[in-house]
């Protein structure tokens, strides 16, 4: 029941959204959804819930993290969107509300889904919800916008569908395309058909991933769209599509296949990693630099699938990191360019100084999503790269420390100069008011726990997630 | 019934090779529309039974790939009052040429899937042929239009694969791949207008101010 109520809530509130006329009803909804949906998943971590409908919905503790990661997200950004639309009236007025609660639904079905048609459905959804959130302003360069992420996003999710049908394929028992039922005869799976269905999902997933070299739509959608769809697609859609991935990976782990599919997850992870490095050093737009570190944490997670073991455990955690890391970062870069009036990081100076609380949270915004202690991000990296070199990799360790420094400069530069310096006379005079800065503060501290203290359950949560994938807890 | 599937496979095939030989944006879109037809037709062909699950499929086939869909493109290029193709990056005689290879190609891997009973040899190669020439268009050429045609063939390659499975796979699989197409190409219409407004053609070639 409550399952299907996290479904069925954002589905509802959004439509009731889309019937009133009046914005504050609008928010109203939006902010009654968001907190049930966090009150429900709140619930299903200490009472556990059934499977429904046929096992096709069921919630496994690697549902329950990309849950979790889905709905705090959410809250914070609902919370921020009413702050945002004070001051800004995005194309499409009322539906925008009706498109965040549709994705809400749409997230939620992926990470419920254990039927892998059914997690396509919802995974295809989320790109339909978000669509018109990216252009939100009536110009060429949204539109470019848009028009990349929708072919780019759609050719993926063709191609994942053509894998899920290659899956029911090389299935011969059990009941078809479900994870359970594949994992449990996962010995008769057909090989090379399983393979090539791998094959197929990793490009699809990759792509709504934004793994190096399917990447082409991530910089320009991230750099256009509102920050706060912007924190949405880097936290919540990138964590669904490698939720997707990771029950293939979970089949083919179970199948036997895990030497044929690690040495894929390794290129892409490093390849990605490669590519980060190289784009962002030098990139003055904050947005695009925060979207290429995406593509750099979305490497990072397959590495640590890729690399098996302990690295399991690492991606895992990182799942929980990434997801609110990116959130307190686009939602803070929001914040500044509504002070600055502008994302280009050469022309914004001493944000410190004039925005101290949003200079503050980018500053632990920054050591968090490079990776330095003690926020999150920092253990878990540590954890893959710790798997790397344990587990007889030495050479991808050393590669991946090598990008990563590269990667903290490239970041750390551009974001240093601007917060400190002498403020441009030039501004915006907007404030960025508390209910924008609510949530970014929010999970700036979720952030800085997590790399300190992790509770008994999480630890729990977690250790349950590595080893439905295979992986094993240090 | 074998033969009636096979024969409409080949017609597939046929159809894959009219949209990567044609320079009208209009005869693509018809070309588009004939494929969608013989779709309709082939899942009736291959489960001869007529439960309501196949027909279901095959008149819920026709009418978004056959009809909505090409008449949704023909409005977008009245509108636009574009013609022609400009020519591609890859021409139109080296795109048939690399389409031939992509069926050989086809029929080359498909005989090493060990594929589970299927009804005729020619689905599986037909379906892979037909994903190979929509990602050719899609890559290839520089109008959003045909390149939406370009995504509706790939659609179609693996609506042709998904056929093999039709009777193991539930319902929503179909469901899955008719909405798929019928809502990303209706949002990808409605921003196919949005180009043309801003920019005076159908043209994605233009759209380039994005990048590093």
């Amino acid at each position: 029941m409550r399952l299907l109520s996290l479904l069925l809530l954002p589905l509802v509130a959004a439509a009731a959204a889309y019937a009133h006329r009046s914005a504050p009803f609008r928010n109203a909804w939006l902010l009654a959804a968001a907190a049930t949906h966090l009150v429900v998943v709140a619930s299903l971590w200490f009472v556990p819930s059934g499977s429904v409908l046929d096992d096709w919905l069921a919630l496994d503790a690697l549902g329950l993290v990309v849950l979790s990661v889905v709905t705090i997200l959410f809250a914070v950004v609902a919370l921020y969107a009413v702050g945002y639309l004070r001051t800004a009236s995005p194309r499409g007025g009322r539906a925008f509300v009706s498109c965040l609660l549709g994705f809400l639904a749409s997230t939620s079905l992926v990470a419920l889904s254990h039927h892998l048609a059914l997690l396509w459905v919802g995974m295809e959804a989320t790109t339909l919800a978000l669509a018109p959130l990216v252009y939100h302003r009536r110009d060429r360069r949204s539109l470019e916008a848009v028009w990349k992420y929708l072919v780019l996003s759609s050719v993926g999710i063709a191609l994942a569908l053509l894998g899920t049908f290659f899956l029911a394929a090389a299935q011969v028992e059990g009941r078809p395309l479900l994870v359970e039922d594949l994992v449990r005869t996962a010995d008769t799976l057909q090989p090379s058909l399983l393979r090539a269905a791998f094959v197929f999902l990793l490009v699809g997933f990759g792509t709504k991933m934004g793994l190096a070299p399917l990447h082409a739509w991530k910089p320009d959608t991230y750099g256009e769209a509102p920050s706060l769809v912007g924190a949405l697609m880097a936290g919540a859609l990138t964590s669904c599509a490698f939720l997707g991935l990771a029950r293939v990976a979970q089949v083919m782990s179970a199948a036997g296949q895990a030497a044929f599919m690690q040495p894929l997850l390794l290129a892409f992870g490093i390849f990605s990693l490669v590519v980060a490095a190289a784009f962002m050093i030098g990139q003055t737009d904050l947005k695009r630099l925060l979207a290429y570190s995406s593509v750099e944490h979305m490497g990072l997670l397959v590495l640590g699938l890729g690399l098996g073991g302990t690295g399991t455990y690492g991606t895992v955690l990182h799942v929980l990191n990434n997801g609110l890391t990116k959130g307190l970062m686009f939602l803070t870069v929001g914040n500044i360019v509504l002070v600055t009036g502008t994302a280009h990081a050469p022309s914004i100076r001493g944000v410190l100084r004039r925005a101290p609380v949003s200079g503050a949270l980018l500053l632990a915004g920054l050591f968090a999503v490079t990776g330095s202690p003690p926020f999150g991000p920092f253990v878990s990296e540590f954890t893959i790269l710790g798997a790397a070199i344990g587990q007889g990799h030495p050479w991808i360790g050393a590669i991946i420390v090598v990008l990563l420094a590269f990667i903290f400069v490239g970041m750390a530069r551009p974001i240093l100069e601007m917060l400190y310096g002498e403020p441009a006379e030039s501004g915006t005079g907007a404030r960025a008011g508390r209910l924008r800065q609510f949530g970014p503060a929010v999970l700036a501290l979720l952030v800085l726990l997590l790399g300190v203290y992790l509770p008994r359950e999480l630890r729990e949560v977690l250790a349950r997630a590595t080893a439905s994938l295979g992986g094993v807890v240090p | 019934m074998t033969n009636f599937s096979d024969l409409l496979l080949l017609l597939v095939v046929l159809t894959d090779f009219w949209v990567l030989g044609t320079t009208r944006l209009s005869s693509v879109i018809r070309a588009a529309a004939v494929q969608g037809a013989i779709l309709a037709a082939l899942p009736v062909a291959l489960h001869p039974g007529l439960s309501p699950h196949i027909l279901g499929l095959g008149i819920g086939t026709l009418v978004v790939k056959a009809i909505v869909l090409p008449a949704f493109l023909h409005r977008a290029i009245r509108e636009a009052s574009v013609r022609r193709e400009v020519e591609p990056v890859i021409g139109f005689t080296a795109s048939l040429l690399i389409g031939a290879v992509a069926v050989a190609l086809s029929f080359a891997i498909a005989q090493r899937l060990p594929l589970p009973e299927s009804q005729t040899a020619l689905l599986v190669p037909v379906a892979l042929a037909t994903v190979i020439v929509g990602l050719i268009v899609l890559t290839t050429r520089s109008k959003a239009l045909t390149q939406v045609v370009g995504y509706l063939i790939l659609e179609n390659g693996i609506y042709v694969f998904g056929l093999s499975q039709a009777e193991r796979v539930p319902f929503l699989v179909d469901l899955g791949v008719l909405l798929d197409v019928f809502v990303g190409v209706f949002i990808m219409g409605i921003v196919v207008f949005h180009i043309n407004r801003e920019f005076d053609s159908l043209s994605s070639a233009r759209l380039t101010e994005l990048k590093d």
